[in-house]
C-alpha cells in the first residue's frame, strides 16, 4: 500500500474518535509546547543580555577580589579586601592596553531632598565610569580626578533620582541631596539609559568620588571591585593580561594558580553568561521532556486499544491479502500521525507561551530577554514526534501484525 | 488443469494435551468453471477445510494445489499474495469495514495489490459493483445498507481481483429465506458467467442451487455428488409475496 493511502487511512481512523485522539494527544501536546517554550526562553534570555551586555560597552574589562572556580557571572559582594590604592597605581602605570581604570565601591544610601526621599545606593567611582559602562551627562559635569583627590562632597545622579526627588522640575544641579548624614552637591545630571544588564533601572544611580564613599560611607580602603576599558575591544586580552600581571606584582604572586582576583574581559563574561544559560536551558528542557515520554506512553496505550477494537478488521485485512507488513505500516502510521498532529499543535501554542511569557517580562523590566523563533527547536520537535510515534507505536503494531486471521476473524 | 488439487489432506490440532485431528485424509478436486457445495455438521471439519482452501492455515500433511501453485512451500508473505491474487472470500457475516463507503470497501483487496493504479482500481471496483446490483449505492456505508446488500458489497470485494476461485462460508447464514435466494440467484449467475465457486453450508435447500456437493463428517469425505441444480430465482419466485404492513 503506498504512502498517501496508508496516510488517508490513518486519518480518518483518527478523526473517527476525535475526542480520544485529542486526549491521546494531551502528553505530547504538553511535552512539545514545554520543549519549544523552554528552549524559546533560554535563547531569548541569551539573546537579551548578549544585546544588554553590548550596551555596556564591548571594551569593558572586570576585576574581581577573590577567584569565583564557577564560570557563572557572578557579580554578587565578595568578603575580600584584596584590591586598594597600591594595586590602582601600579595598574595605572603598567597598562598600556587599557584606556582608563574606575575602582567601584557602593553604600547603601537614604537620598532625602526637602520633603522627598529615595532609597537606593551612591556608587563610588571615578570619571572614567562614564566611558566605561556607557554613560553621558545630559546637563552639568562629571566630577573630576581632583575631586576624587579631596574626597569631594559631589555627585552625578540619573534620571530616576531626579524624578523622585525633584519632581516639579527644578534643575537638580546645584542642588544639595542629604545622603544619610552627608551633603552632597549635585553637579551633573545623566541622560536616560533605560534598563541595565542584569534587569536593573540604569537611571537609578548615583555616582560619587571612590574616595568619598570609600572614607565618608563606608570607612573603608579597598575597593569592591574594578572597572577598566581596554583601548579596543580587540585590545581586551592583552588589557587583561596586563592587568593580571600587574596585580601579581603587586600582590606578590607567583603562581597564576594562586590568583586572588578575578580579570573578566566582556568576551568571558558573555561567554560565561552563554554557557550557564545554555546548561539551565537544557536541565529545563530535559525535564519537560517527561511529558513527552508520558505521552508517548499514552500513544501506546491506545493503540494497543485500537488494535484489540479492530482485530476482527486486521482479520479480514489479513484475509484479503493483506501482508504483516501491511498491517504494521498501518498502525505505526496510526501512531505518527497522532503524535505529529499532537506535536503540530504542541509547537503552536509554545510559540505562543513563550511569546507570551516574553512580553509579560520586557514590560516589568525584570530581566532583558527577546522573542526567538528557533527554526532548529521546530525541527527538532517534528523529528522527535516521528521517533515518539514510532516507538511507541511499534509494540501495538507488532501485536496487530502477528494476529493469527482465523482467531482475528472470529473476534467478537 | 484442476482449480483446486487436495490430495490425502489432515489437519490436527493440539488444544492442552489432546490432538483434535479435524481432517483425517481428504482427496478431491474441483474443475474451472464449477460451483461446489461442501456440506457437513459442526465439527465435520468443514471450517477447517475452508480455511485451508483460502490459505489462511496449513495442512498438518498432505498436498494442496491452487491454480497448479502448491502452497505447502510457501512463506507467510507469499500466502498472503495467494489470497490477493487468487482467491475471493465472502463471509456468514460480511466483514465489511465499518464507517466506509461501498466502493472503497469494493476497492480494499486492490489496495495491497500494487499492479493497479489508483484509477484502474476504481475503475475495475465500479465494474464488479455493476455486476452485483448497486451502482446506485456506491457511496453508502454499511450502516445504511440491508443484509443483502452488505452481501452483495463482500461478493463484489470478493471478484474484484479476479480471483480462479471465490470461497464462501455459509454466506446466507445471517440473511432470511428470501435474501437467501438473492444471493443465491447472484451465485448463480455469476456461476454462469463462468465464476468458480466452493461454497460452504449446513443447508440442504441451499445446497440445491450448486452444480456438486461434497459431504464431509468427522474429517472425512462420506459423498461426493454431482446435483441436478435448481434456480434459485425459480424458487425466490416460488416464495409467497411478502407481507405488507
Amino acid at each position: 500500500m503506498n504512502f498517501a493511502n496508508l496516510l488517508k487511512i490513518a486519518l480518518r481512523a483518527i478523526m473517527r474518535n476525535k475526542t480520544r485522539a485529542l486526549l491521546t494527544m494531551l502528553g505530547i501536546i504538553i511535552g512539545i509546547s514545554a520543549v519549544i517554550t523552554m528552549l524559546s526562553l533560554g535563547e531569548g534570555v541569551k539573546s537579551g543580555m548578549t544585546s544588554e551586555f553590548a550596551s555596556m560597552g564591548t571594551n569593558s574589562i572586570m576585576v574581581m577580589p577573590a577567584r569565583q572556580h564557577r564560570g557563572g557571572v557572578d557579580m554578587g559582594n565578595s568578603t575580600s579586601k584584596s584590591l586598594d590604592e597600591k594595586d590602582l597605581a601600579e595598574l595605572e602605570k603598567s597598562c598600556p592596553h587599557v584606556a582608563s581604570f574606575s575602582p567601584s565601591v557602593s553604600a547603601p544610601a537614604q537620598m532625602v531632598f526637602g520633603s522627598r526621599n529615595h532609597s537606593g545606593s551612591v556608587q563610588g567611582c571615578s570619571p572614567a565610569y562614564l566611558t566605561i559602562n556607557n554613560y553621558s551627562l545630559e546637563r552639568g559635569l562629571m566630577f573630576t580626578e581632583q575631586d576624587v583627590q579631596t574626597y569631594a562632597k559631589v555627585c552625578v545622579i540619573g534620571k530616576t533620582i531626579v524624578e523622585e526627588l525633584f519632581p516639579d522640575g527644578t534643575n537638580p544641579v546645584g542642588q544639595t541631596i542629604r545622603f544619610g548624614k552627608i551633603p552632597m552637591k549635585v553637579i551633573g545630571v545623566l541622560k536616560e539609559k533605560g534598563q541595565g544588564s542584569f534587569g536593573n533601572d540604569a537611571d537609578d544611580i548615583a555616582l560619587a568620588p571612590y574616595t568619598t564613599v570609600q572614607k565618608r560611607f563606608l570607612g573603608i580602603k579597598y575597593f569592591t571591585m574594578l572597572e577598566a576599558s581596554a583601548v579596543s575591544q580587540a585590545a581586551s586580552e592583552d588589557a587583561a593580561t596586563e592587568i593580571s600581571r600587574s596585580l601579581r606584582k603587586t600582590h606578590g604572586i607567583d603562581n597564576p594558580e594562586n590568583d586572588d582576583f578575578d580579570v573578566m574581559t566582556m568576551d568571558e563574561m558573555l561567554t560565561s553568561m552563554d554557557s550557564v544559560m545554555s546548561m539551565l536551558t537544557l536541565l529545563l528542557t530535559a525535564i519537560a521532556s517527561i511529558s513527552l515520554i508520558v505521552g508517548g506512553i499514552g500513544i501506546m496505550n491506545i493503540m494497543y486499544v485500537t488494535v484489540t477494537e479492530r482485530t476482527r478488521e486486521i482479520g479480514l485485512r489479513m484475509s484479503i491479502g493483506a501482508r504483516q507488513r501491511d498491517i504494521m505500516l498501518q498502525f505505526l502510521f496510526e501512531s505518527v500521525v497522532l503524535s505529529l498532529i499532537g506535536g503540530l499543535i504542541g509547537i503552536l501554542f509554545g510559540i505562543l507561551f513563550s511569546w507570551a511569557i516574553v512580553a509579560l517580562i520586557s514590560s516589568s523590566g525584570e530581566m532583558p530577554i527577546t522573542f526567538i523563533l528557533s527554526y532548529k527547536a521546530i525541527f527538532a520537535s517534528f523529528v522527535v514526534c516521528v521517533a515518539v510515534g514510532v516507538f511507541f507505536g511499534w509494540y501495538p503494531a507488532k501485536k496487530a501484525a502477528n494476529l493469527d486471521p482465523i482467531q482475528a476473524l472470529r473476534y467478537e | 488443469m484442476s482449480i483446486i488439487e487436495i490430495k490425502n489432506l489432515k489437519r490436527d490440532f493440539v488444544v492442552g494435551s489432546e490432538t483434535v485431528h479435524a481432517l483425517r485424509g481428504i482427496t478431491f478436486s474441483i474443475e474451472p468453471g464449477e460451483f461446489v457445495s461442501i456440506m457437513g455438521t459442526s465439527g465435520s471439519g468443514k471450517s477447517t477445510l475452508l480455511n485451508i482452501l483460502g490459505c489462511l492455515d496449513t495442512p498438518t500433511e498432505g498436498s494442496y494445489t491452487i491454480d497448479g501453485v502448491d502452497v505447502s512451500a510457501l512463506s507467510r508473505n507469499e500466502l498472503a499474495d495467494i489470497r490477493n491474487h487468487k482467491i475471493g472470500f465472502v463471509f456468514q457475516s460480511y466483514n465489511l469495514l465499518p464507517r466506509t463507503s461501498v466502493l472503497e470497501n469494493v476497492e480494499l483487496p486492490l489496495m495491497y495489490n500494487k499492479h493497479f493504479s489508483s484509477r484502474q482500481r476504481r475503475e475495475r471496483a465500479m465494474e464488479v459493483i455493476q455486476r452485483v446490483g448497486l451502482e446506485t449505492r456506491i457511496q453508502h456505508t454499511s450502516a445504511q445498507l440491508s443484509g443483502g446488500q452488505q452481501q452483495r458489497v463482500a461478493i463484489a470485494r470478493a471478484l474484484v481481483g479476479d480471483p480462479v476461485i471465490v470461497l464462501a462460508d455459509e454466506a446466507t447464514g445471517n440473511l432470511d429465506t428470501r435474501t437467501s435466494y438473492e444471493i443465491m440467484a447472484l451465485f448463480q449467475e455469476l456461476h454462469s458467467q463462468g465464476t468458480t465457486i466452493a461454497f460452504v453450508t449446513h443447508e440442504p435447500d441451499i445446497a440445491t442451487f450448486t452444480s456438486r456437493t461434497i459431504k464431509l463428517r468427522d474429517g472425512h469425505i462420506t459423498e461426493d455428488f454431482p446435483v441436478a441444480t435448481a434456480s434459485a430465482q425459480a424458487a425466490l419466485d416460488a416464495l409467497p409475496a411478502s407481507e405488507d404492513y
